[in-house]
């Protein structure tokens, strides 16, 4: 591992974990921890606990903004664990020179947010920072929610699972990528940034048999399947041809050489649901109009144990590694 | 790092010396240095690469190939139909 | 076929249908192969798209592919990514370069490397950038680190035509643009030394795509008529190597040594001359340029003329610039790799030590060299 920290260890990735599990980890160590969950279960099961920082930049990007984004990101965490929000912390560190105007956008963003989840902010903290300190400003917020359905967890996924997409993939890394180089855009792209409460809270209140969730943040849907892959030790096998990816997100990757499972999502989540019941979690997901392409796109096999393999529609295979490297250094 | 893409010329800036091309819903400027004057017009198909338009992509050329590819997938069709239809005729199991 | 659309000049040339249809027909003619045929793609985005869609998955077992070298990052030697560290450590320098080449370690480390201890490193999308940018800091001395095979080189020079004439005073040029031709000459020659069993000749060339857009076919001429090797330009697609691979084995099956265009949509034999002319003006060849893996390879490499030493960073620098030798890692053969005399996988350091995030050799630094390819794509072959 480098001496010095690298962009690329905050890439979502391969170089994000190994300075965690190095550095975090080895500290910190405990069972809860090392389960490496999108939240942590505690309170003997009845409670997830989460917390994420948010630097992203521009701030204001089609679709959403920094502060939607803080809300969301927690509490989309916390859903992942099958849990409702029910009340947040939030922490700012702000630019000096930063315009009070900007704030209360991002704030009132925060506010829509909260509401739309069913969760309060109960206590914050703000500090102001001399010009050059922090780049404009950085929001941390910290979740707590009640869990709803025990048991949903990323090392019990197993050959009696299939793996479901919420929606197309990449809008999130897509946007903020065109946002930031100032491509200028002849479409409708923007950020897929959503609250995944209801959506889960559907599929528990409809009693899917759901092994696991995951969204699919920094390190995209790549990244959550080379983690399953590995924490629950199976091979998944992804059908290429069925990953939904708008015609906008697929320009932005050809123009710029990327591709769609390596983008951040802010809005979109995976899922591991046993095989009887895939097609009654689609029906609950079509139901709603941020995952109405929820699509199935991989079985779980033992073909090769914690890896992932793309199988193209013309008979060939290839491996798909967690995404490693400086891919987009802040966008989320 | 090769990222050539095909796009399309939406409009010209003959001041400037830039187009503005669409590639796949985004658009982007491209430097004209590389290509003869007049040469590039509104609706061509070009070559993008690093900021520049590297060439013009000759569309009957470009049309031809599809349709060769077009008539060797027939072909194949054709013959796997003919092979099903000897493979059948060959069938042991046939009904007596 | 009615107007041709931006959609089938993508999807018409990735169509499964039409891979697979071709695969077909690269199983019935290689039937009729005398013997195994070995064909070097000397370009790296060939490379890229060979292992990105699996294409070796889908030939019969006498046709091989041999990676050539044609990745203009992966074959920067240590010493003058050494000179671009250098440059970027200077106080008042804004380094510039193009995408993966902050990621390749020199000797004292990478760009990126460089930047984390607080050098002005950037990337470039484009060569034009670097106006704005030197536009935006009239205080800096801009450099551009250039690099690239044929197809970027005419880009550079545009860019040294407007900072000319624009009379733009803190833009300067440290080139490492390297040609295509010579090193398919000197990885010819010297195979043809170390053939010990008639399976290891290079036998047929995957002309690049899009360096042959600029240079037009002309360039090869000398390859099936001097070293009796066939060539075929072939564009990126998948569609468009498996066609160019069929073209090859029929070659071989009718008793022909060709040069062939497949890309027929973006190559003439001409090219672009305006952009051979702007080279032209600006360039000329070094006589050596060093090849990470390769050694020296004559004339392969371009530098500005005298007349354009007022921006020459490698003159105005030299008192600052290193100049030793700088030896590769003892364990790593992307020599016999980029000959084609080795695969990735025989490496003893492949995919261990030597991984895309520690790069110890030429051909895993960039996502386009053959080791990085076959980390990423090819474990199932």
């Amino acid at each position: 591992m480098n001496k010095t920290v690298t962009l690329a260890m905050g890439n979502g990735g391969e170089e994000n974990n190994e300075l965690i599990s190095k550095v975090f980890y080895k500290a910190f160590k405990n069972e809860i921890l090392e389960k490496s969950e999108d939240a942590a279960v505690i309170h003997g099961g009845e409670l997830a606990f989460s917390t994420d920082s948010f630097t992203v930049s521009p701030l204001f990007f089609p679709g959403a903004d920094i502060g939607k984004l803080a809300i969301c990101g927690t509490c989309n965490d916390l859903a992942m664990m099958g849990a409702k929000p029910k009340y947040l912390t939030c922490s700012v560190i702000i630019e000096e020179g930063f315009s009070v105007r900007e704030l209360e956008k991002i704030v009132r963003s925060m506010k829509i947010e909260l509401e739309n989840n069913g969760a309060i902010i109960v206590s914050g903290d703000t500090k102001v920072v001399p010009r050059g300190s922090v780049d404009k400003i950085f929001i941390n917020t910290t979740g707590i929610g009640e869990i709803k359905k025990k048991g949903i967890s990323s090392n019990l996924i197993s050959e009696d699972d299939v793996i479901i997409v919420s929606r197309d993939i990449g809008c999130h890394g897509a946007t903020i990528f065109a946002a930031r180089e100032s491509i200028e855009l002849s479409t409708k792209l923007e950020s897929d940034c959503a609250s995944l409460t209801h959506q889960v809270q559907a599929l528990i209140e409809a009693n899917v048999k759901i092994t696991a969730l995951r969204d699919a943040t920094r390190g995209g849907v790549s990244a959550v399947l080379n983690e399953w892959a590995t924490q629950s030790n199976i091979c998944i096998e992804v059908d290429e041809e069925s990953i939904p990816v708008s015609e906008e997100v697929y320009g932005i990757c050809e123009i710029l050489g990327f591709e769609a499972v390596n983008l951040a999502n802010e809005g979109t989540f995976v899922l591991a649901i046993k095989k009887e019941d895939a097609q009654k979690a689609l029906e609950v997901l079509h139901g709603f109009e941020n995952s109405a392409n929820a699509v199935e796109i991989a079985t779980v096999s033992d073909q090769y144990p914690k890896k992932v393999i793309l199988k193209s529609s013309y008979g060939t295979k290839r491996f798909l590694d967690a995404p490693t490297g400086e891919l987009l250094p802040r966008i989320c | 790092m090769c990222l050539s893409i095909p796009s399309k010329v939406v409009s010209i800036d003959v001041e400037r010396n830039v187009a503005k091309v669409d590639t796949m819903g985004v658009t982007r400027e491209a430097g004209l240095e590389l290509m003869e004057e007049g040469d590039v017009k509104v609706g061509d198909y070009v070559l993008l690469h690093i900021g520049f338009i590297m060439n013009k992509i000759d569309e009957d050329d470009a049309l031809e190939s599809l349709k060769v590819y077009n008539e060797i997938l027939e072909k194949l069709d054709e013959e796997e139909r003919r092979q099903m239809v000897i493979n059948d005729d060959n069938c042991e199991n046939r009904g007596q | 076929m009615s107007e041709l659309q931006l959609k089938d000049l993508y999807d018409g040339f990735r169509d499964p249908e039409v891979i697979s249809g071709f695969a077909k027909l690269i199983e019935q003619e290689a039937k009729k192969l005398k013997k195994p045929i070995n064909i070097m793609e000397v370009c790296g985005g060939h490379t890229h798209s060979i292992m990105k869609f699996g294409l070796p998955q889908l030939l019969p077992k006498n046709i091989n592919f041999i990676h050539g070298p044609g990745c203009p990052v992966c074959i920067m030697p240590k010493e003058r990514i050494d000179h671009a560290y250098a440059l970027a450590e200077q106080e008042d320098v804004i380094l510039l370069t193009l995408g993966d080449m902050i990621k390749v370690p020199g000797s004292r480390g990478s760009l990126q490397d460089a930047r984390a201890k607080g050098a002005d490193v950037r990337f470039l999308y484009s060569p034009l950038d670097a106006l704005k940018i030197a536009e935006e800091n009239p205080a800096k001395k801009i450099i551009f680190f250039a690099i690239g095979f044929e197809t970027t080189t005419p880009m550079t020079t545009a860019l040294i035509d407007i900072v000319l004439k624009r009379s733009i005073k803190n833009i300067f040029f440290h080139i490492n643009h390297v040609t295509v031709p010579e090193v398919m000459v000197e990885l010819i020659d010297s195979r043809d030394e170390h053939v010990d069993s008639y399976n290891n000749r290079i036998d047929a060339f995957l002309g690049p795509s899009h360096v042959s857009v600029i240079t037009g076919s002309k360039i090869y001429e000398e390859f099936p008529r001097k070293y009796n090797r066939p060539v075929v330009v072939a564009g990126f697609e998948p569609v468009d190597v498996m066609e160019a691979i069929l073209m090859i084995v029929k070659q071989f099956n009718e008793e022909r040594c060709e040069l062939e265009i497949e890309y027929k949509r973006l190559v003439t034999h001409d090219g672009n001359i305006k952009a051979q002319k702007l080279i032209e003006k600006y360039f000329e060849k070094a006589s050596l340029f060093k090849w990470r893996g390769l050694g020296n390879v004559p004339k392969s490499g371009y530098r500005l003329k005298s007349e354009y030493s007022a921006i020459d960073a490698e003159k105005i620098y030299a008192d600052i610039l290193p100049k030793d030798e700088i030896e590769d890692h003892k364990l790593c053969i992307c020599g016999d790799i980029l000959r084609g005399m080795a695969k990735p996988q025989e490496c003893t350091i492949f995919g261990t030590a030597c991984k895309p995030s520690t790069p110890l050799g030429s051909c895993m630094v960039s996502s386009e060299g053959a080791c990085a390819a076959y980390y990423k794509y090819g474990n199932l072959i």
